[in-house]
Formats: structure tokens, sequence, C-alpha cells
């Protein structure tokens, strides 16, 4: 899948990354601002851990798979 | 892809386009960050399209992706290509009403077709070089059968796509309050444009990628639900608990075998023989092995270990997909409330007016997310959703597009032409197949109930192919005559069946072998016949008719076929050692449920 070319994983780290830094940045938001949206579970801030999560996932594969790599 | 989606949710999503009242509230509500995550998702396809262009040139990479897919991504858009929001949707909202029996069409349902594709069908749709389904039955039988698979196959998937996009805008419209028209021509227009540039090869990227969305997106729904359940055991505790004081219907609902021993046993009025031979053998291997849509995805692999493995790899991703899928349904069973903190109650579509404030089993995925979501993971979901619809519909066009060109045009209108004509005529036939998609989105949204007939329509094709394909990959003596009547008597049994029982209900029993017997075992034992028959016609037919020659059967036959010896690869690396531990972990999984 890379030959040269931009491998899917690739967009898929990017795109998780965008993701993650997005939904991570509410989840510190909440937690700094003590603000909270009202959805049941609130206080285990999802957001934050699942963001980073995401965002730690996204970096992952955007590094290891990122253009001009070959492996 | 929606082959197997639940007829129950096909017609109720029809129903619901005419009960639809604009007045009716939205589940959900979007703020900036959920917009700003759904405007994302769209302009990366739209980048995958346009980088991907410049890779489509020829035949061979815009139908078959340059068959340089590895075993994993064939593997990850194989099982995504049956991962609509439709079937999600769907199967979340037949959990809540019947249970975990709703896992069977994942497990049972899927996984010993796709480890039968993988391990025995695999080497001849591959060494053949075939481009598609009716491709190999042109090898195998010649023109008439083929034509006859790709004319329905081309025209089914033209429907189903519709259907698919008619799907979608409901479900904007119930969750979000959208206009269905606008969600038609956004979706549409983003579909078009990455299909007809990137070809195959672009169907596949967004498919992978939908793939990881609906695990980013839904997989904290289930997580978060059994938190607030107390794990497995307390969520059952909480059920039984609903059960004795009446909160909840009675019913098994966390066994899976336990209540197939008769018709009226469980909610579904199916027997177990149903699900075994109808489901998991007539149904699902029609599905998984001839259905071209999906065969589709494997055959663009870069070589025959990949194409074997990727079926296989594709199958422990399916085993976990009632994780996402099927638990959310059941943990809405017990954690869903009414903003008055009362136990809540789906109901069937038809109750689920706007002017009865309830909400109907199939927005139980819907009604999860929301109750957990907070914003940006709430856009997440709903981005999952859209990537879902999307991709099904490029999934039927792509597909549509190399039938249209390789096995229509190509042989009955133009015989010789260059390469790039083909890729032109491939490009061209992606957007006609947008445009006639459309025009079904409308058609569907006019005629109440047609939903539901556009499901039957398909289940009357694919369950004959099985029978025609199995017998001619299989049995050397199988003739043109044996699969050209196999074919079409097969199809004629499945929608003599179905009429039947339409006509006159009580023809039920003996469809499907039982009065007590509900339309999803009529499904089961329909296709059962319908492959019965096709098997028989053919290997009769076959015996009194000239087979041709072992020699002439190279690469499409078993026992005629020399295939390509494989390099010794590490035990961890061997597609029979997967096969193994798929198989195990399938038997540990029943048998944890039983």
């Amino acid at each position: 899948m890379h030959s040269g070319h931009i491998s899917i994983w690739f967009f898929i780290g990017v795109l998780l990354s965008v993701y993650g830094a997005l939904i991570a940045a509410y989840g510190v938001f909440e937690l700094i601002t003590g603000q909270h949206a009202n959805v049941v579970l609130w206080n285990l801030h999802a957001p934050a851990w699942w963001g980073a999560l995401m965002l730690l996932l996204g970096l992952f594969y955007s590094i290891k798979f990122r253009p001009g790599r070959n492996d | 892809m929606s082959g197997l989606a639940p007829n129950i949710f096909a017609a109720s999503v029809s129903s619901a386009s005419h009960a639809l009242a604009l007045a009716a509230p939205s589940l959900a509500h979007l703020g900036a960050l959920d917009i700003a995550v759904i405007a994302i998702y769209f302009v990366m396809v739209i980048w995958i399209g346009f980088y991907l262009k410049g890779q489509a040139n020829t035949s061979e990479e815009f139908f078959m992706a340059g068959r340089e897919m590895t075993a994993w991504i064939a593997g990850l858009s194989f099982v995504s290509a049956n991962l609509g929001s439709l079937e999600l949707m769907g199967w979340a909202g037949s959990a809540y009403q019947y249970g975990i029996l709703a896992a069977h069409w994942y497990w049972v349902g899927a996984i010993p077709a796709m480890l039968f594709l993988g391990m025995v069908m695999m080497p001849f749709y591959y060494v053949c070089k075939t481009h598609s389904v009716p491709g190999y039955l042109k090898l195998r039988y010649g023109q008439g059968a083929s034509f006859v698979a790709a004319v329905s196959f081309a025209f089914m998937t033209v429907l189903m796509s519709g259907v698919n996009m008619f799907a979608m805008a409901v479900v904007m419209k119930v969750v979000l309050g959208w206009n269905l028209s606008f969600s038609i021509i956004v979706s549409s227009l983003a579909v078009a444009a990455y299909v007809a540039l990137g070809g195959l090869r672009s169907a596949i990227f967004n498919e992978v990628l939908q793939f990881m969305l609906i695990w980013g997106g839904a997989l904290l729904v289930p997580i978060l639900g059994l938190v607030e359940s107390g794990g497995w055991n307390g969520f059952k505790a909480k059920l039984a608990h609903n059960i004795a004081t009446g909160l909840t219907p009675a019913g098994d609902y966390t066994h899976m075998w336990r209540s197939m021993g008769h018709f009226a046993d469980n909610p579904m009025g199916i027997h177990w023989t149903g699900i075994v031979f109808g489901l998991g053998f007539a149904i699902s291997f029609g599905y998984w092995t001839t259905d071209f849509l999906v065969v589709q995805r494997v055959l663009a692999a870069n070589n025959l270990r990949s194409a074997r493995m990727a079926p296989v790899i594709g199958s422990f991703f399916k085993m976990a997909v009632p994780f996402i899928v099927i638990l959310p349904g059941l943990l809405g069973l017990v954690v869903l409330q009414n903003p008055d903190g009362s136990l809540m109650h789906l109901v069937p579509q038809n109750l689920a007016t706007p002017e009865s404030g309830l909400h109907s089993y199939n927005e139980v995925l819907p009604l999860m997310l929301v109750r957990y979501c907070s914003p940006g993971l709430l856009g997440l979901g709903i981005t999952a959703l859209i990537a879902g619809f999307m991709s099904g519909m490029a999934g039927n066009v792509s597909a549509f597009s190399a039938v249209w060109t390789y096995d229509i045009y190509q042989p009955m209108i133009n015989k010789t032409a260059k390469d790039e004509h083909y890729v032109a005529v491939g490009r061209w036939a992606t957007i006609w197949g947008v445009i006639i998609s459309i025009g079904t989105a409308y058609l569907v949204m006019s005629m109440a109930g047609i939903m539901d007939y556009v499901q039957a329509l398909f289940s009357f094709f694919i369950s004959p192919l099985l029978g025609v394909v199995l017998v001619g990959m299989l049995w050397p003596r199988a003739t043109k005559s044996g699969g050209f009547w196999g074919l079409l008597l097969g199809t004629l049994t499945s929608i003599g069946l179905w009429a039947w029982v339409k006509a006159d209900p009580a023809a039920l029993r003996y469809v499907a072998l039982s009065p007590d017997a509900r339309d999803m075992a009529e499904n089961m034992y329909r296709a059962l016949w319908s492959v019965i028959v096709s098997m028989g016609v053919n290997i009769i037919v076959s015996l009194f008719t000239k087979p041709k020659t072992l020699a002439e059967l190279d690469g499409v036959v078993m026992g005629a076929t020399k295939l390509p010896v494989e390099e010794p690869v590490p035990f961890y690396k061997n597609e029979w050692f997967w096969t193994v531990i798929a198989g195990v972990v399938f038997l540990a999984l029943n048998i944890y449920f039983w």
C-alpha cells in the first residue's frame, strides 16, 4: 500500500489525530472550567481520555505511515 | 451490503418516511464542535478522492484497485462493506426487541461463510483473475448464466444504493432534524465525487476509514453503558429485576440457543434449523461468498495469501461487531430513562408517532449516543453513521460500475475498445449509478412499503446464485445448461414462495415448516429452498448434458485447477492457523452465550 503513494493508514492517522485533539481539548476545557455537558456519567470525563486515546493512536499512525517512509 | 439488513428496519424506515411530520422533534442537537467533526469527515473523503484520482488510470486500477491491497485493508474493507448504518441501527433495535438472538446474524450468519470463502472458494476466484462474480460465472458456465447474474446484480445494486441513501436521509431527519433532500444531495455528491475519481481504491479507503470511525464513535457507548449497569452481571441482574417486576416484557434476552427448540419459544419465531441451515448456510454463504459487492474487496488483494487471509481477518472484526451494535441495544433495556426518571419503553415504528412522544426500537443506538456523548463525541458518533451510509452507497456504486462495464457493456455493446475507454465507461457508470440511486431514493420516499419489496427482491438472487457458484466450483461435472437452469429455477422458486406467502399468509406453515414461524423464519427457509432447488436442478440437468473437459476448467474448478504453491511462512502468518483460531473463538462465543 506504500509503493511511493500515501498509505490509507496515514489518512486514518491524520483524521484520528484531528478528532482526538478536538475532543480531548473539549474534555480538558470541561475539566478546567467545571462546566459539563448534560450527559450521563459526565463525571468520568470521557471526552478527555477518549480524545487523548484517539490522539495518541492517530499520531502513531500518522508518524509510522507518513508519506515517503517505506516500510 | 443491505442484503442482510433487517427487513423489520427496512419496513419501518419506509413507514417512518410518511410518519415524519415536519414538526417532529429531533433526538440530538449538534453544537459547533459536532458540526466541525462532520465537516472534517467530508473534507477528508473528497481529499482522498482527488488524491487517488492519479492512481485510477487503467481499468485494473479503477475497477480492482490495482490488485495491491494488503490482507488487512482488504479484510477491513470486506467487513466494512456490510457495516452500514442500516445494519447498525436496525440490529441494535432488534437486540432491544429480541435480545442477543440478533447476534446470530453476526456470528453463525457470517463467520462460517467468511472462513469458507477464504479457505475453499477464494483460490478459484483469485486464480482465474476474474473482475467480478458474473465474470466467474462466464468462465465457468458461459455467457447465459453470467448475463442473468450481471443484469440482476446491476439492477439491485443501484436500487439498494437508493434505498441506503433514503434510509440515511430518514435517520438524519429523525436524529438531527435535517431536511431529507439536503442529506440525499450532499451524501450523493460526495460519493459520486470520490468513487468516480478514485474508483474501487477510493471506495476501499473510505470503507477502512469508516470502520475506524465506527469503532471510535460507537465503542464508548457500550463501555459507558456497562459502567452504568454495573458490568455484564449487573446488567443481567437489572434485567431480571425489570422482567420480574413487569417493567420489561418477559423473555430470554441473554441466551442465543436455549429458546430455539420451537418456533413459539422465542420472539423471533425461529427454529434452530432455520438459523443453522437457512441463515448459517443459504443466506450467509449466499451473501458472503457470492455477492460481488463484498467479494470485489477481496479480489483486490495483492496476492493469493492476502486474498485468503482477508476474510479470516474480517471474521475476527465481524465477531467483535456485536459489542458495538447488539450490546448497546441490550443495555438500552435497562439504562434508557424518560426525563422523569422512569424506564423508557421503546415501541414499534408505527406507534412512535410525533404525537405519542415515544421512540422506536430503531432509535436505540442514537438514544444511547445522546445519553453518553458530549459535544465532539456526539459529532463523531453521527459521523460514523453518515460514513456507514456513504460507504454502503459507494460499495454499491463501485460494484455496479465494474459489473456494468465488464459483464454487460464489454461483452454486449463494445468488445474491442481500448483500456482508457472502459475506465471512462466505469467513471460514467459511477455517476449514472448515483443519479439512478437518487431517483430510487425519491421513488422509495413517494411509495410507502416499497423498501420492503426492494429488500425481498435482493434476496431472490443471492441464494440461487450460491447454488450455482458452489456446485460449479466444487464439481467439474456441472455444465453450462445446468448452471443456467439452476440459477433461473432457483430464482423463480424464491420469487414463487415469496408471492405464495404474500397471497396466502397461511402458506407460511409450508414454506417455513410451522404456523408459528414469523417473517425472519420465512426469509431463511425461502433462501434454503431456493438453494436446494438451484443445486438440485444444476446437478440433474448437468448429468444429462455434456460437460467441459478438465483442461477447459483449469483455474475455475476444484480438482481441475493447479493452485500456485505458496511460500512457506511461520505458523502465525499462516491462514489455516488463523482460521482455526477464528473457529475456536466463534465456538467459544456461542457456548458462552448458549
